[in-house]
């Protein structure tokens, strides 16, 4: 126990030592950070007046980007799923990177539903035994189980890791393997029951549709190992942990399957609205094409689209197999899926509303800022992550420096 | 280990870390006053909270079903003193418990709408809804729309038509609000039970406990929700003092409200603000359980229409056709 607060201490200790790039870097994104705390102090005054949202589209930028890092949080799963289920030995020295990921990213996501609430001083509402819990009959209750379930899953593994590493012994299998297992299937019903949330909606066609939750899994399978392949480059450039070329090049495979499905079941969901023309397809149809004279949703739809098939094809040809060219692609599928969750997932089930009136949607600047504010929130617990996990991990922190630097396992 | 690598030498935390000399002692110090005074300035724009935003009792307040008679007749007394404060009008704030053994139900005459909105403009003056100006429906629980006769695809509805005269030729008017349904998506949608369907049918919200997620929102297939996206607007004149803990008392800033077919009124033996005012008698309001009144003989006889029936939420409001 006493071990343990030294093991804590250390880490507090360390967290506020490094290079200037270092202290600029953190020094940034905590400025970002306090400027979305301080709009989200405005929000939380006045009320969500301040966004852009409406009764009519009563979702907007918080939503979209909760379900887009839903979708990152379970990418960690790609590293996970070679590490433990093939042994791949590459795999296993980054597979932590992923799962620290996982963390930071489903903070973010929890983040980005309390500032959606019109109530966040009522958020006990919802934890048994302060609140009630409509379960299981309301899949946002499901849905927040399955996230705090994964976040607290990784904290778990990511933690009993590094701490063996630090005191310098070998993780005792028992203790964390049969939670990696877990945390797989988990990771998928996160995903799952995030989709859910919109499929289960009778009353809006564009949600109900079978396709949206295996879409958002490939989607996400894209988008996440792209954030991770920059990463880890990020990482090996600017901190003393190597990372060998290998994770990245399988990360490469698994986004070019996953892109490939993607845009199979676009096609698919494109095929089955527009063919029938069903009075269902309003929501597409304003989402591409726009619907009585609105187009807000256009440009960005069709630049998302451009920018992923751009990314499907550098991935599918040997070019990037060049890591210049691989990059490239893992930028345009990072934004181009982002850009395409965002703005093309929620706002269009809202428009036209099931009365069918047509309103569009902007987010306001307060709104924006809460957005980067949490985005750079994000950034921040990942970094202070490696800065804490990387001398555990390479050996140079150790309860007891005489200790042999174990295996990342 | 990756062999391309030279592990670096291992150091305990207190060989790698800096010493704590009187410059960096100083320096942290700084870096912690500056860090606490953005957080601070961050967090500044709380001070623009009113008076009452937050308070204690609310925070530890029960759902409505959880609450005793004692308890919840203290929250009502409260309540009508904090509108009185904030609003310059005092309240009487019931309970209006649902009638035992009764279910509402709503029929609506398309034959005879004419959409002279009298019905939206009633609504917003019985429930309180927050407004600009008393010509401002966007509030109202009642939307009525504008359809081409020959169509009833509610995407060429038009809902801000304003002719001269109603009804329009070649037009008819088609008013929608909440359905009251028996499937409601909104009650399965909501994750804490803020929001619920009462023994005679109509679902309420408790606004003390709904936590303004707007899943309900989303989920409902006639529009029929509104969000309190800030503290509602209204004169001392505008104030309909006749509330209901469950109904129509003045709301708190960031809940979700709607429709409740009136209840402070219906579950005294009253009808429904928006059935009174109309001047076709196109709204037939009543109890289906007895099987005497007008609304269970225009179910059993009239041809009905039940507005997107195929989304399964099987309401308790019917439209129905005289010829």
């Amino acid at each position: 126990m006493k071990q343990y607060l030294v093991f804590l201490g250390n880490i507090a200790r360390i967290s506020f030592q490094g290079s200037w790039r270092f202290y600029a870097w953190m020094g940034f994104l905590t400025l970002i950070t306090l400027i979305g705390l301080n709009a989200y102090a405005r929000q939380f005054a006045h009320g969500l007046v301040t966004t852009g949202m409406t009764d009519q589209v009563s979702w907007g930028a918080y939503i979209s980007n909760f379900t887009y890092l839903v979708g990152i949080a379970a990418a960690a799963v790609m590293l996970v799923i070679p590490a433990y289920i093939y042994r791949n030995e590459p795999m296993h020295k980054v597979v932590l990177f992923g799962e620290m990921m996982a963390i930071a990213v489903i903070v973010m996501c929890l983040l980005f539903v309390m500032v959606d609430l019109g109530r966040a001083d009522r958020f006990h509402h919802m934890i048994p035994p302060f609140g009630i819990f409509n379960f299981p009959v309301s899949i946002l209750a499901w849905d927040v189980i399955v996230l705090n379930g994964y976040l607290l899953l990784n904290l778990h593994i990511v933690g009993y890791l590094m701490y063996s590493q630090y005191r310098g012994v070998k993780p005792t299998a028992k203790f964390y393997i049969p939670f990696v297992f877990v945390a797989i299937v988990w990771a998928i019903s996160i995903h799952t029951v995030t989709a859910f949330l919109y499929v289960s909606i009778g009353g809006r066609p564009y949600w109900n549709h079978p396709i949206i939750a295996p879409r958002f899994l490939a989607s996400a399978f894209t988008s996440g190992p792209a954030l991770l392949v920059i990463t880890f480059q990020i990482i090996r450039r600017w901190t003393k942990y190597w990372i060998g070329n290998e994770p990245i090049f399988t990360l490469r495979r698994i986004m070019a399957v996953a892109m490939i499905i993607n845009f199979f079941l676009l096609l698919c969901e494109v095929f089955t609205e527009f063919y029938v023309q069903t009075y269902h397809v309003a929501a597409s149809e304003y989402l591409y094409f726009g619907l009585h004279g609105h187009n807000g949703l256009v440009p960005w739809i069709w630049t998302a689209i451009a920018l992923e098939f751009v990314a499907l094809v550098l991935l599918v040809m040997p070019v990037s197999r060049q890591l210049k060219w691989l990059n490239v692609a893992c930028v345009l599928a990072f934004v181009g899926i982002g850009v395409e969750k965002g703005m093309g997932l929620i706002v269009p089930g809202f428009v036209p509303t099931p009365l069918g009136e047509v309103v569009e949607y902007l987010p306001s600047l307060n709104e924006f800022l809460i957005c980067i504010g949490i985005w750079a929130f994000g950034a921040l617990l990942y970094s202070w992550m490696l800065r804490v996990a990387i001398p555990i991990m390479d050996g140079s922190l150790r309860a007891r420096p005489d200790t042999p630097g174990g295996s990342s396992e | 280990m990756d062999s391309s690598q030279k592990p670096p030498e291992s150091r305990t935390v207190q060989e790698a870390a800096r010493a704590m000399d009187r410059r960096t002692f100083l320096k942290n110090t700084g870096l912690g006053a500056v860090g606490f005074l953005g957080f601070a300035a961050a967090l500044s724009p709380l001070l623009e909270l009113e008076k009452g935003d937050l308070s204690l009792d609310d925070f530890l307040q029960k759902h409505y079903r959880e609450l005793s008679g004692d308890e919840l007749e203290k929250i009502l007394r409260e309540l009508e003193r904090r509108t009185a404060r904030d609003f310059g009008v005092e309240p009487t704030i019931s309970d209006a418990r649902p009638v035992p053994g009764a279910e509402f139900v709503y029929a609506l005459n398309l034959s005879r709408c004419v959409g002279c909105r009298r019905c939206a403009h009633a609504c917003v003056k019985e429930n309180n809804q927050s407004r600009t100006s008393d010509q401002d429906l966007e509030g109202s629980f009642i939307r009525v729309l504008e359809l081409e006769n020959g169509s009833m695809n509610l995407e060429n509805s038009e809902h801000y038509y304003d002719p001269e005269l109603v009804p329009q030729e070649g037009k008819y008017y088609m008013p929608v609000q909440c359905h009251q349904c028996r499937n409601a998506p909104c009650v399965k949608a909501c994750p804490v039970q803020a929001t619920w369907t009462q023994d005679d049918g109509i679902t309420v919200v408790d606004y003390n406990w709904c936590i303004g997620c707007r899943y309900c929102m989303a989920a409902c297939p006639y529009y029929a929700r509104r969000f309190n996206f800030s503290k509602p607007k209204l004169e001392p004149q505008q104030i309909n003092p006749n509330q209901a803990y469950l109904g129509n008392r003045i709301r708190p800033k960031g809940v979700v409200e709607k429709c409740t077919y009136c209840l402070q009124r219906t579950r005294e033996g009253e009808y429904p603000a928006c059935m009174e005012v109309c001047p076709t008698g196109a709204r037939v309001f009543g109890n289906i359980t007895d099987p005497d009144s007008e609304v269970a003989q225009i179910i059993k006889d009239k041809r009905i229409y039940v507005l997107k029936e195929e989304v399964g939420t099987q309401p308790r409001f019917y439209y129905f056709f005289d010829k």
